[in-house]
């Protein structure tokens, strides 16, 4: 168990505590302030670098990512690579020797195949690695920005703060995840979060869409979808990773849609308050409807918006924090 | 010629071991006495404490030549037998091209009879490895070649693997099979579980290699045919297997050291060098082989060993290659899976007897001109035996190694036993544990 990310890489929610996930949140929160002022900008990493390395292709947490790092006064070095390492020739451990050449403090990285961070890690290990996804793997910042959007929201409703509640507003939670779940390395890092955190988590897929191994997570599995939606606190829809086989593991688009998609019918199920999240990028019209994207209940928008503030306490934490012990 | 002098060894017969004195002269072996007055050019090996018995005979040695020499070639893949204790080495024949006509077998026996080995040759059983159509099979029987294997993958079409066994049968070969459906295997890199799920690595399940064990074991039922099954890595294949073997079918099987010393949860730190097919699989399967070891039902201990050179295994996970080092430390690795109290017969028998008639490598076959390999230990035999200290502490380092490639699991592990010295047809090539 890791009890605080000061000082270290962070390549996956699998091992950290709930006070070393608490600490990225509390942190998170003095950095959206930071985000409201007209100059966003603190000096907190002056003089350190940052390279970004997305070996598969990213909008969204690329420019969170750099964004985030930029905010707090780091150079960042931005670097187009091939998708494959194969194909370009070069190794993963002389593309990571390359860019260590050139000086930097921290590497954040996303890479098609699991387990590509970890790998890095043990090539420089002067180096903070910040995994921006592997594989199938985890994406340790999407699980910690999905946390911190929960408990930003209801401590709002509670009246209370982020940094007040702790993980308090997660105990008993229902929190339930739908969608490819098997593909998902959003999702493998979400349960990870909302478990530690108190959570009581649940899965709804189709049956290839589970993963193999789903006995030995901290959730349980739903039978019924509706029931389901009818019993959650808030909805986690996944996308079909179809770039990652899984069109061979539903019979259709549609087929999905009908089993496993929110439309606005099912959506009736839904508590009122219910919050509806999805990591994005969204296909609409498959796993969720247009229609009940735009509906007040859902808080996709504060999702991306909190990106920055959480990747900045990744950042911050991880670079500029010191080892304890 | 030269004569070389075993003093003082456990001589380990197929029936009965006995501490005596081993007299090789002119490649054979002269006399196994209590006492020997050796003649006094002969080069002396102390075996005190040691096992001397048959040389080893590894069934599964990719050698990489022709076409990968950066990750091995014949000279250096002998050069890592030897050191281990093999006499003689069966070539697979996944090279690039693969060795599936007569120009590429007599390329490696050549190649092979230029070190002091006896290299064996597996030839493939379908054109290119391409499981489609069948490689000239006779006409390699010829040359000498005893086994035939598309190794590196099975034979998937079951017609093609039927049709490849009926045309096999007359021959007097031995087809050998890599077990695992690779549709069920589903590309995966590693044992499907628990862990797979958790470090998001598409899995190969165990079902991938038990399924085409069973066709495979019915198959050989239909058409009469020996069968080999290569690298069983699960209890459950191991229990089919025996299981046939019980009912009388000609089907035989080995097991590689990586299989009974490693589980799964090396791959946890993704490290490309424990990827490897049939996968690390759970602890339970680690166990039932060496439980299997134990109980002397296993026909055979191969190495599978597979060289990469070293910047294939700088890739992710998912991309490097499959394949590990086998033949500097497989010797040890049987031992220590055997237990300390073990009888050095079984170790004989998994080793040198076991494979040695598995690959029929016999005196009489003046084609290929290989000595005989697996012998009782008695006067008049080739002279192919290994000399092992039990005794011996060691640890591994992968920077010195024999062979060209590095990717051994084992680096930094402490060993018990070493083969101290390698007698290849009356010469000695290895000699307190170091090449001549």
């Amino acid at each position: 168990m890791i009890e605080s990310i000061r000082g270290r890489s962070l390549l996956s929610l699998d091992d950290l505590s709930k006070e070393a996930i608490v600490e990225v949140l509390d942190t998170a929160e003095s950095f959206v302030e930071v985000n409201r002022r007209s100059i966003k900008k603190v000096p907190a990493l002056k003089g350190r670098v940052v390279a970004s390395l997305f070996f598969e292709e990213s909008t969204r947490t690329r420019l969170s990512f750099e964004t985030a790092a930029k905010r707090l006064s780091a150079d960042v070095l931005s670097l187009a690579v091939a998708s494959s390492s194969v194909k370009k020739g070069e190794s993963l451990r002389d593309t990571i020797a390359t860019i260590d050449a050139l000086g930097i403090d921290a590497v954040v990285m996303r890479h098609r195949s699991s387990g590509a961070a970890l790998q890095v890690s043990r090539y420089v290990p002067h180096v903070r690695v910040i995994n921006g996804g592997d594989g199938q793997h985890q994406h340790p910042t999407q699980g910690l920005l999905d946390a911190f959007t929960i408990r930003q929201i209801l401590s709002e409703r509670h009246d209370t703060t982020g940094l007040e509640s702790g993980a308090s507003l997660f105990e008993g939670l229902r929190i339930l995840i739908v969608g490819d779940i098997r593909h998902s390395r959003v999702a493998r890092s979400d349960v990870a979060a909302y478990a530690t955190l108190g959570a009581e988590v649940r899965l709804c897929a189709p049956g290839t869409l589970l993963p193999e191994d789903v006995k030995t997570w901290p959730v349980t599995v739903a039978g019924d979808f509706d029931d389901a939606l009818a019993w959650a606190d808030v909805v986690g829809l996944l996308r079909l990773q179809s770039e990652r086989g899984s069109g061979a593991f539903v019979a259709s688009l549609s087929e999905f849609t009908f089993s496993h998609g929110l439309t606005v019918e099912r959506a009736r199920c839904l508590k009122s308050d219910a919050l509806i999240m999805h990591p994005g990028p969204m296909n609409r019209g498959v796993e969720i409807d247009s229609r009940v994207v735009d509906s007040s209940r859902a808080v996709v928008e504060r999702q991306v918006s909190n990106g920055v503030p959480i990747r900045m306490a990744v950042l911050y934490l991880s670079v500029a924090g010191s080892r304890e012990g | 010629m030269s004569a070389i002098i075993i003093r003082q060894g456990l001589v380990v017969g197929e029936h009965a071991t006995v501490v005596a004195d081993v007299l090789i002269v002119d490649g054979r072996i002269a006399e196994v006495a209590a006492t020997i007055d050796a003649p006094s050019d002969a080069r002396e090996v102390d075996a005190r404490d040691c096992w001397v018995g048959p040389g080893f005979v590894d069934l599964h040695s990719h050698l990489r030549e022709p076409g990968r020499e950066a990750a091995e070639s014949i000279e250096s893949g002998a050069r890592a037998g030897a050191l281990g204790g093999y006499c003689a080495l069966v070539a697979m024949p996944n090279t690039e091209p693969a060795l599936d006509n007569v120009a590429l077998v007599s390329f490696v026996l050549e190649r092979g009879a230029r070190t002091p080995l006896d290299i064996a040759v597996a030839g493939a059983i379908t054109q290119g490895r391409r499981g489609e159509l069948l490689a000239p099979m006779a006409e390699m029987a010829a040359l000498g070649v005893r086994i035939f294997t598309d190794d590196g993958v099975g034979v998937q079409d079951s017609s093609v693997m039927r049709r490849a066994l009926t045309y096999a049968r007359p021959l007097g070969v031995r087809l050998a099979q890599h077990c695992e459906d690779e549709q069920l295997a589903a590309g995966g890199t590693m044992n499907e579980g628990a862990l797979s799920g958790r470090l998001g690595l598409v899995g190969r399940p165990a079902l991938a290699e038990e399924l085409m064990v069973m066709r495979d074991i019915e198959l050989v039922r239909m058409t009469g045919a020996p069968l080999h099954f290569l690298h069983l890595s699960t209890g459950r294949s191991v229990q089919m297997v025996l299981g046939a073997r019980d009912e009388g079918l000609p089907v035989t099987f080995e097991v590689a050291p990586h299989h009974f010393t490693l589980d799964e949860g090396a791959c946890a730190s993704y490290d490309p060098v424990f990827k490897v097919h049939p996968p690390l699989r759970s602890p339970s399967d680690v166990a039932a082989l060496r439980e299997a070891l134990r109980r002397g039902v296993v026909d055979a201990v191969a190495t599978d060993h597979a060289p990469h050179a070293p910047e294939l295994k700088d890739l992710v996970f998912d991309e490097a290659p499959a394949g590990m080092l086998g033949l500097e430390h497989a010797a040890a690795l049987t031992f220590e899976a055997l237990g300390p109290s073990s009888d050095p017969r079984t170790f004989f028998q998994v080793l040198s007897r076991g494979p040695a008639r598995i690959a029929q490598l016999r005196a009489d076959d003046i084609r290929v001109r290989h000595s005989a390999h697996g012998a009782a230990m008695v006067s008049g035999e080739d002279a192919n035996v290994t000399v092992f200290d039990p005794g011996s502490r060691w640890s591994v380092d992968r920077h010195t190694l024999e062979s060209r490639s590095m990717n051994t699991p084992y680096d930094g592990r402490a060993m018990s036993g070493r083969v101290r010295a390698t007698i290849v047809k009356g010469r000695l090539v290895v000699d307190q544990g170091l090449l001549t």
